[in-house]
Formats: structure tokens, C-alpha cells, sequence
């Protein structure tokens, strides 16, 4: 059992590592806005199967 | 505005299904006016929608519309394109305080009016296609904020607020610089939260590790011991210095708060338990602290984010006042910022405009709507010469100012200075969970003394581990998290029914039955003109129509849609006579509406008995016209503003409740007498009060009880902020949001009357809250009392409570459910 000396540490450590992870990702403003995402998804899903997409657009003069 | 929105909204699926029924516009799914030319293809309500329809499809985005009848038809109002140029965007001004640039982009946050739907999401953040030079746009929905990244080589902030607004999303620049600093405290918050929950996750597996027999062999117990004393140290001092630093500002400043004995347990447990760590022995309490902090963040995340909820839709109605301004520069007009405008500057405001400054009219005559500045419900004609404040709503015509002051100096901007002093001088509400903290701190270190006390004469060995142990358990866990959750649920449920509380302590405030002052223009009555009275002949109604048919005045318009005709005639010619009336010719006759020296046309013609008619209208607070066919007086008509619908029957079932009903309004006394008829004795009522009349009376009024404002104009801001709960109704003016602590989506008094039994409801549901809670803390006072409490029976108790209450807080039906809708795919 004292394997727990090493392992236990490890363990602390690697959960510091998600912790460390989560900030990062929050520092980065993932957790600023919690409803568009969820909205976002639905249209990819719709564009796909949209019939009428037309092909390519073509370049517009600016 | 409110009126338009009204009439806008319930724009049904059904239109578009059945034969023979109107068609639905191809772009908004408005039906379509039958007078529309009929064409093949796709028909369009307007040709703003039209244009739409084409810059959708030339980007190839077509898929919108499969999009929006995919996803749900809510009946959210639809907007169209203005059409404005948005020139003020390119202003130096404008674009050093609201274009962000970096040395390979720009990027501007816009606020987009119309947004409704999933579709809206698709087709905006899709605008690189619409408009060349823009590099990426990136919505969040939560606040109707786009953000656009741009070329600013290749397009301007004019084209892109050009592109959006073809699209039917008219944008709106946003003031980001103070929306950092929120978003900046949220995130905070967020790592709080998500350090509090791993380290929780971590204390508890070690936790269990020594429940389940590690505690047995001393090396392994003291491995797990430092441990979780070392998590936990970090979950008290960094994620719980939120309520150790709440704590400390509730001593300072002796106000009972509920980081007191939350802190208070929080700390006596960690004290306690390390001391036991460094002496290895004793019990630990790190698993239940732990979990406490983070149960205690969770709640505190979620009443934060609800609240912002509100914040955000009130940035967003705000930043829809205009604040741009066209200027006169030699013969042509160039729309700027109004806040860049100068002293002496000629600008131009449109019929059905705000006025952007204050300032003096030098072309032009029309009649001036200033009832949200000053309360008083009628147009007043304006000449050259006259001077003319900004807010103030031009009805009729247009006319040209000569600029006195702008911006923060005018009239309207003094009045948002008073209201933010006084908003700043508010003494803040107590909640019922702090005022309950303040005697539960008391009784709760007077029960663990006693027992502390107590056990010094049986067992002086575990006296002190059991004061401490009842400190742990009744730590209000549940106290300090069902009260945020309840609020928390209830403001959600609020915003869905339509009506936005800035903070949860407005919601109790509410609750307790007060005096309820209302504003009357545009509060408790629909803030426009309606025909209230005529007498006259049938025979000149379509003569009249004919007449007012196309009038840019109020009157104008109340009398063509207040008179019902079963034929239309067509006027060859109608000449508007502002200050006068109007004169038109129909069918060969002369038709003239106005004041009687006009409808007289010079003519020495007496009025007759039409005088005492028309004296009588006015004694009632009305203003009249007269209205003659060729020379000789034929009808009489007057107008006043009528009640809202809901008024009546919202205000009877306030009174049910034990409110007390006052009427304020800065209307003529006669106005305000006028309607007694119809509300009757249900409220004390009076006219003529200036703001500052206004303010003094919720002042008085608030020395016998609390006072809720209910208002929508800068006329009511002041006494708004100095009532203990301000509402605004919809359509309200900025400034009265400014004031305003909860403000409503929809026109009328039926959402203040939702607002108010939804809050008591709430206030019912916090009590059971507080009330479980206590007995709850009453069973473990006994425990630790008596001294069969254990560390691993408080890691179970504790929890349970807070699971309990907290079940209780979501499931109550504070605020009436939505109307059901169509569900999402």
C-alpha cells in the first residue's frame, strides 16, 4: 500500500492539471456566452440539409 | 412606439396556410396588404423586405427561410430596414469610442434590433458574404451583441451598419468599455467555481477513503489528513474569501448578512480541523467545508447570471435611443453623432423623430410631443423662435433647430444626472434571508456556549469538539444557497413572462403590500390621442376621412381612425396648416377640421351652438375641432387618451391585494378628473405635478410604507429612484429604466400586476426555504447537543438539507408559465 505515497500525489496533481486547464479556458472567454452555441449547432445541422442551398456564390465586385 | 410593436406582433403561421387568406410576406411573414400590386413569385409586405429577400438570396443564403420556418415561430416582433445611411459611424468621434483597432483588423460590437430566432444566428453570423471586407461576425444571443471583425481598408462601420440593417437587423453602436468589466468579474467568478468544485471532489474522495477504514493505520491517516487540509485550505482562503470578505464588510459596517454565519461555521470547522491535522487527532471536518463552499458558489452563480440576464436586455433597450443627428452643411445633410454636435449648428429632424438637442427653431412649424419629458399627454405646436428640448418626439413636421446645447448639458441629460444621484444615494434593501442571518448568528453561538458550558460539567474532553461540531452543522448551507436559488428561478421564470428585475431584493420589496404609484400618460393609458367624443352629422364622416387620411398630426390620426365610414372618398387636395388644421378639398366641397377661426375660413359665420359644445369638450380636459363643409360648421370632435385596456380590472385586483393606488401625472387636473368615471374611487389621484412635485410625494409617501413607482417617462425617473422598487413599462424612455428596478417587455398594467404576485409567491417560497432550513438546523443543534454527532454524519446531513430546500426553491411556480409554444426541432 505505500504505493499511495505515489499515486496519491499524482492523483492531486493531475486534477490540479484540469483545474489548470479550466481557467485557461475560461481566461480565454470559452464560458462568456452559454446560449448562442447551443443555437449555433441547430443551424449547421439545418444547412445540411437545406435542398436550396445554391451552389458556390459567386465573387461580388466591391 | 409601443403602439407600432403592438400592432406588429402576432404575426400567425396560419396566415400563410389556408386559401383565399392573406398572403404572408416572403421575408418577415407579415400578411400582406391586399392593396399590394399582385405578382408572381414571391410577395413582400413592404420593400424593405423585398430588398432582404434579394441581398439574401444574392449571397446565396436562401437557406435562411428554411431555417426560420424550421425553428420555432415565437411572434417576436419583427423588424425591418430603416433604410438610414448610419454616415455617423465613419465620425472620427464615434469611431475612436467605439472601433477597437489592431494593426491587421477592427472590430466594433453592435446591438442588432429583430433578432428572434435560430435563423437570425445563421443569417448574421454569415454577413462576410453580404458585405466585402468583413472578416468574421460572431453573435451572442444572450445579448443581441454582434461582434464584427473587419478590413478597415476595404469597408467602413457605415457599410457593415448598412448590410446588417438591409438584412432587417438595424444595429446599434454599444458602449463595451464598462461590459469588460462585468465580463471580467463573471469569469472570476467561473474559476471560483470550477477550483471550489475539483478541490470539493478531491476533499471528498479522500474523505471517504478515511471513513472507509484508512483512518486505522496512522501513517495512511495522516497522509489523507494533510491532504485535504492542504485543498481545503485553498478552497477556504481563494474560493471562499468571496464570503470571508462579505463577512468582514457585514462587521464593519454592523449589518446582518448571510456571509456571517456561513463564515462563522466556514472557519470554526477549518480552525478546528487543522488544529487536529498538526496534534493528529481528533475529527476533521475539511469534506462538509469544502462542499459547502461550492454548493455556496453555485447559488451564487446562478442568481449572478440571471441578474445579468436583466442587465443585459436593459443595455440593450437603452442603447436604441437615438443618437444620431443629421446636420445642415450647405445644402447638404450628414448624419452625425448628436454628442459631436456644436453650439449654433443647424440640424434637421423628420416628421415622427426625436430631437436630438436642445435648441430653437429656425424653419418650419409643427407640433412637439413632450410626454415623456414632462408628463403632459397633448402635442403642443412649436413655431420659429419657439424653443424645443431633446427627447422630445416631433409629430408633424419637419423642421430645422439652431443648436443651444447637446448632449450631457441638455435639459434631458441634467434630469439623468439627478436620477443617477439619486439612484447612488439609495440605501439598499436587507433581505429576509440577511435580517433572519442576523438573529441566527445570535442563536447560534448562544446554543454551541450552552453547549460548550454544558459539557464542561459531563465530559470536559469533548466539550469543545462539540461546540465546535454544532458551529459546523448548522452552517445555514441551505439557508445561504435556497434563497439565491428561489430568486434565482423566480427571475428567470419573470423574464420569460415578460418582465425583468435588475436584482432579486426588488422581488421582497415588491412583495410587501405598499402604496403603488402609477404615471398616467403611457402608463396607465396608451400615451396617444383617441377620438373621444363627435357630434355630427353621419353624412360628413367619409368627408372627413378623405380629409385626414394621409395627416401627419395626432389629431389628424385619431379622427380618421376613431371615425368609421361604409364608403371612401378620395381628397384632390389637402393643405396642412400647422397651428391650424387642415383644409382639403373632396368632392367639390371645402372640408376644414381645426380651431374654430380656421374651420370659419375668415367667414362671418357665428358657431352657434357648436360654441357650447366645443366649451364643454374642453371644460372636460379634451381638446376639440371643430370641423365645417364649405364655411358652415358641421361637426364636432374631441380627443383624449384612453385608459389601456387592462388598466381598469389590474388596478381593482392590486387593491384586493392590499395595495394602496396613487395616480400621478403631470396632465392638467381637468385631464386627470376626466377619468374618475372609469377608475372610480380606486385611486388617489392628481394632475398638474411637475417631477419634482412628483418626487416630494413618493418622498412623503414613503415615511407611512414602502412605495412602488410605476412609470415610463424622464418625468417619473426622479421619483422612481427614489422609491424603495421603480418599474418601467414598456416602451419607457431611457431614463426611466435608468431609474427603474425591474421594467416590463410588454405595454400595460397587467405585467406590473404579474410582477407584484409573482414576487409575493417568491417571498412565500423563500420563507418555506428559511423555514426548512431551520428545522433542519434545529435537529442538528440537538445532535451536536447532546453529542451523537459524527464528522461523516454531518458529510450526510448537510447535503440532504440543502437538497431538500433547494428542490423546493426550483420547483415553486412563482411566476406563471409561459404560453405554451412550438418546441424546437
Amino acid at each position: 500500500m505505500t504505493v499511495l505515497f505515489v499515486v496519491f500525489p499524482l492523483a492531486v496533481l493531475l486534477s490540479g492539471l484540469a483545474a489548470a486547464a479550466f481557467v485557461w479556458a475560461t481566461g480565454r472567454g470559452q464560458f462568456d456566452d452559454l446560449d448562442t452555441p447551443a443555437v449555433r449547432l441547430l443551424c449547421d445541422d439545418l444547412a445540411e440539409k437545406s435542398p436550396k442551398t445554391p451552389a458556390p456564390r459567386k465573387e461580388e465586385e466591391p | 412606439m409601443s403602439a407600432s410593436d403592438a400592432a406588429l406582433r402576432p404575426a400567425s403561421p396560419e396566415l400563410a396556410c389556408g386559401s383565399g387568406e392573406p398572403v404572408a410576406c416572403a421575408h418577415c411573414g407579415l400578411p400582406v396588404a391586399p392593396t399590394e400590386p399582385r405578382a408572381s413569385g414571391p410577395r413582400f409586405c413592404c420593400s424593405a423586405c423585398g430588398v432582404a429577400y434579394s441581398i439574401i438570396h444574392e449571397a446565396g443564403l436562401g437557406a435562411y427561410y428554411l431555417h426560420r420556418d424550421a425553428g420555432q415561430a415565437d411572434g417576436a416582433a419583427k423588424t425591418r430596414a430603416t433604410g438610414r445611411s448610419y454616415a455617423e459611424y465613419d465620425d472620427p468621434v464615434f469611431e475612436a469610442s467605439h472601433v477597437e483597432t489592431t494593426p491587421d483588423c477592427a472590430r466594433i460590437e453592435l446591438f442588432l434590433e429583430g433578432l428572434h430566432c435560430t435563423a437570425c444566428v445563421w443569417l448574421v453570423e454569415r454577413l462576410d458574404r453580404v458585405v466585402p471586407g468583413v472578416a468574421s461576425a460572431r453573435l451572442d444571443l444572450g445579448r443581441a451583441a454582434l461582434d464584427v471583425r473587419f478590413d478597415p481598408g476595404r469597408v467602413t462601420p457605415s457599410a457593415i451598419a448598412r448590410g446588417l440593417d438591409g438584412l432587417g437587423y438595424p444595429p446599434h453602436p454599444s458602449g463595451s468599455a464598462r461590459r469588460a468589466g462585468e465580463a471580467q468579474g463573471e469569469r472570476k467568478l467561473w474559476v471560483r467555481l470550477g477550483v471550489a468544485g475539483a478541490l470539493a471532489g478531491n476533499v471528498m474522495l479522500m474523505a471517504l477513503a478515511l471513513y472507509s477504514g484508512a483512518a486505522s493505520d496512522p501513517t495512511y491517516a495522516a497522509l489523507f489528513r494533510w491532504g485535504s487540509f492542504l485543498l481545503s485550505s485553498v478552497s477556504v482562503f481563494y474560493c471562499g474569501s468571496v464570503f470571508l470578505r462579505g463577512a468582514a464588510a457585514a462587521v464593519r459596517t454592523r449589518t446582518p448578512h448571510m456571509d456571517l454565519p456561513v463564515s462563522i461555521g466556514i472557519l470554526t470547522g477549518f480552525a478546528r480541523s487543522a488544529w487536529n491535522t498538526l496534534s493528529s487527532r481528533g475529527e476533521i471536518y475539511f469534506d462538509s467545508i469544502s462542499v459547502l463552499i461550492f454548493l455556496l458558489l453555485v447559488g451564487r452563480w446562478l442568481q449572478l447570471r440571471h441578474q445579468r440576464g436583466a442587465a443585459r436586455a436593459l443595455e440593450l433597450i437603452a442603447a436604441l435611443a437615438p443618437r444620431a443627428a443629421r446636420r445642415v452643411e450647405g445644402d447638404r445633410l450628414v448624419e452625425v453623432p448628436a454628442e459631436s454636435l456644436a453650439t449654433g449648428d443647424i440640424v434637421e429632424v423628420a416628421a415622427d423623430e426625436r430631437i436630438p438637442v436642445d435648441g430653437v427653431i429656425v424653419a418650419g412649424r409643427t407640433s412637439v410631443d413632450s410626454s415623456w419629458l414632462t408628463g403632459e399627454s397633448m402635442p403642443e405646436e412649436r413655431a420659429p423662435g419657439d424653443r424645443v428640448y431633446a427627447g422630445t418626439h416631433n409629430t408633424s413636421h419637419t423642421i430645422r433647430l439652431r443648436v443651444e446645447v447637446a448632449g450631457a448639458e441638455t435639459r434631458l441629460g441634467r434630469l439623468m444626472q439627478s436620477v443617477e444621484a439619486a439612484q447612488s444615494r439609495r440605501a439598499p434593501i436587507v433581505r429576509l434571508a440577511d435580517r433572519v442571518a442576523g438573529r441566527f448568528v445570535v442563536a447560534v453561538l448562544a446554543a454551541s456556549a450552552l453547549t460548550f458550558a454544558a459539557w464542561c460539567f459531563v465530559d470536559p474532553s469533548r466539550a469543545l469538539d462539540n461546540a465546535v461540531a454544532l458551529l459546523v452543522v448548522t452552517c445555514p448551507c441551505a439557508l445561504g444557497m435556497a434563497t439565491p436559488l428561489a430568486v434565482s428561478a423566480a427571475l428567470r421564470r419573470a423574464a420569460r413572462a415578460g418582465v425583468f428585475f435588475k436584482g432579486g431584493e426588488f422581488l421582497e420589496a415588491l412583495a410587501h403590500p405598499g402604496t403603488i404609484a402609477f404615471d398616467k400618460t403611457g402608463t396607465l393609458t396608451e400615451g396617444r390621442l383617441a377620438l373621444a367624443s363627435f357630434m355630427g352629422e353621419n353624412s360628413v364622416v367619409p368627408l372627413l376621412r378623405a380629409a385626414e387620411r394621409r395627416s401627419p398630426h395626432p389629431i389628424g390620426r385619431a379622427l380618421y381612425a376613431g371615425l368609421a365610414a361604409a364608403s371612401e372618398l378620395e381628397a384632390d387636395e389637402v393643405t396642412e396648416l400647422p397651428g391650424a388644421g387642415v383644409v382639403a378639398r373632396v368632392a367639390g366641397h371645402e372640408v376644414r377640421v381645426g380651431s374654430a377661426a380656421h374651420v370659419l375660413g375668415g367667414r362671418k359665420s357665428a358657431l352657434g351652438f357648436w360654441q357650447a359644445e366645443l366649451t364643454r369638450q374642453v371644460s372636460l380636459g379634451r381638446p376639440a375641432v371643430a370641423c365645417s363643409v364649405d364655411g358652415a360648421v358641421r361637426a364636432v370632435a374631441s380627443f383624449d387618451d384612453p385608459l389601456r385596456a387592462d388598466a381598469v380590472g389590474s388596478l381593482a385586483t392590486l387593491r384586493s391585494l392590499g395595495y394602496r393606488i396613487a395616480l400621478l401625472s403631470g396632465d392638467h387636473e381637468l385631464v386627470v378628473r376626466s377619468l374618475e368615471p372609469e377608475l372610480g374611487e380606486l385611486v388617489t389621484a392628481r394632475g398638474g405635478m411637475s417631477p419634482e412635485d412628483k418626487l416630494a410625494w413618493v418622498e412623503a409617501a414613503r415615511r407611512e410604507g414602502p412605495v412602488v413607482m410605476v412609470g415610463d417617462g424622464v418625468n417619473d425617473a426622479a421619483a422612481m429612484s427614489a422609491a424603495d422598487v421603480a418599474i418601467a413599462v414598456h416602451g419607457g424612455a431611457e431614463a426611466s429604466l435608468v431609474a427603474a428596478d425591474a421594467f416590463t417587455t410588454e405595454p400595460g398594467v397587467s405585467k406590473v400586476l404579474e410582477a407584484v404576485v409573482g414576487a409575493r409567491r417568491t417571498l412565500g417560497v423563500i420563507r418555506r426555504g428559511i423555514g426548512f432550513s431551520l428545522a433542519y438546523n434545529v435537529v442538528g443543534v440537538v445532535l451536536c447537543m447532546g453529542g451523537w454527532i459524527s464528522p461523516l454524519l454531518a458529510a450526510v446531513l448537510m447535503p440532504l438539507s440543502s437538497l431538500t430546500v433547494v428542490t423546493q426553491a426550483l420547483r415553486a411556480r412563482t411566476f406563471d408559465a409561459p404560453k405554451p409554444r412550438k418546441a424546437s426541432p
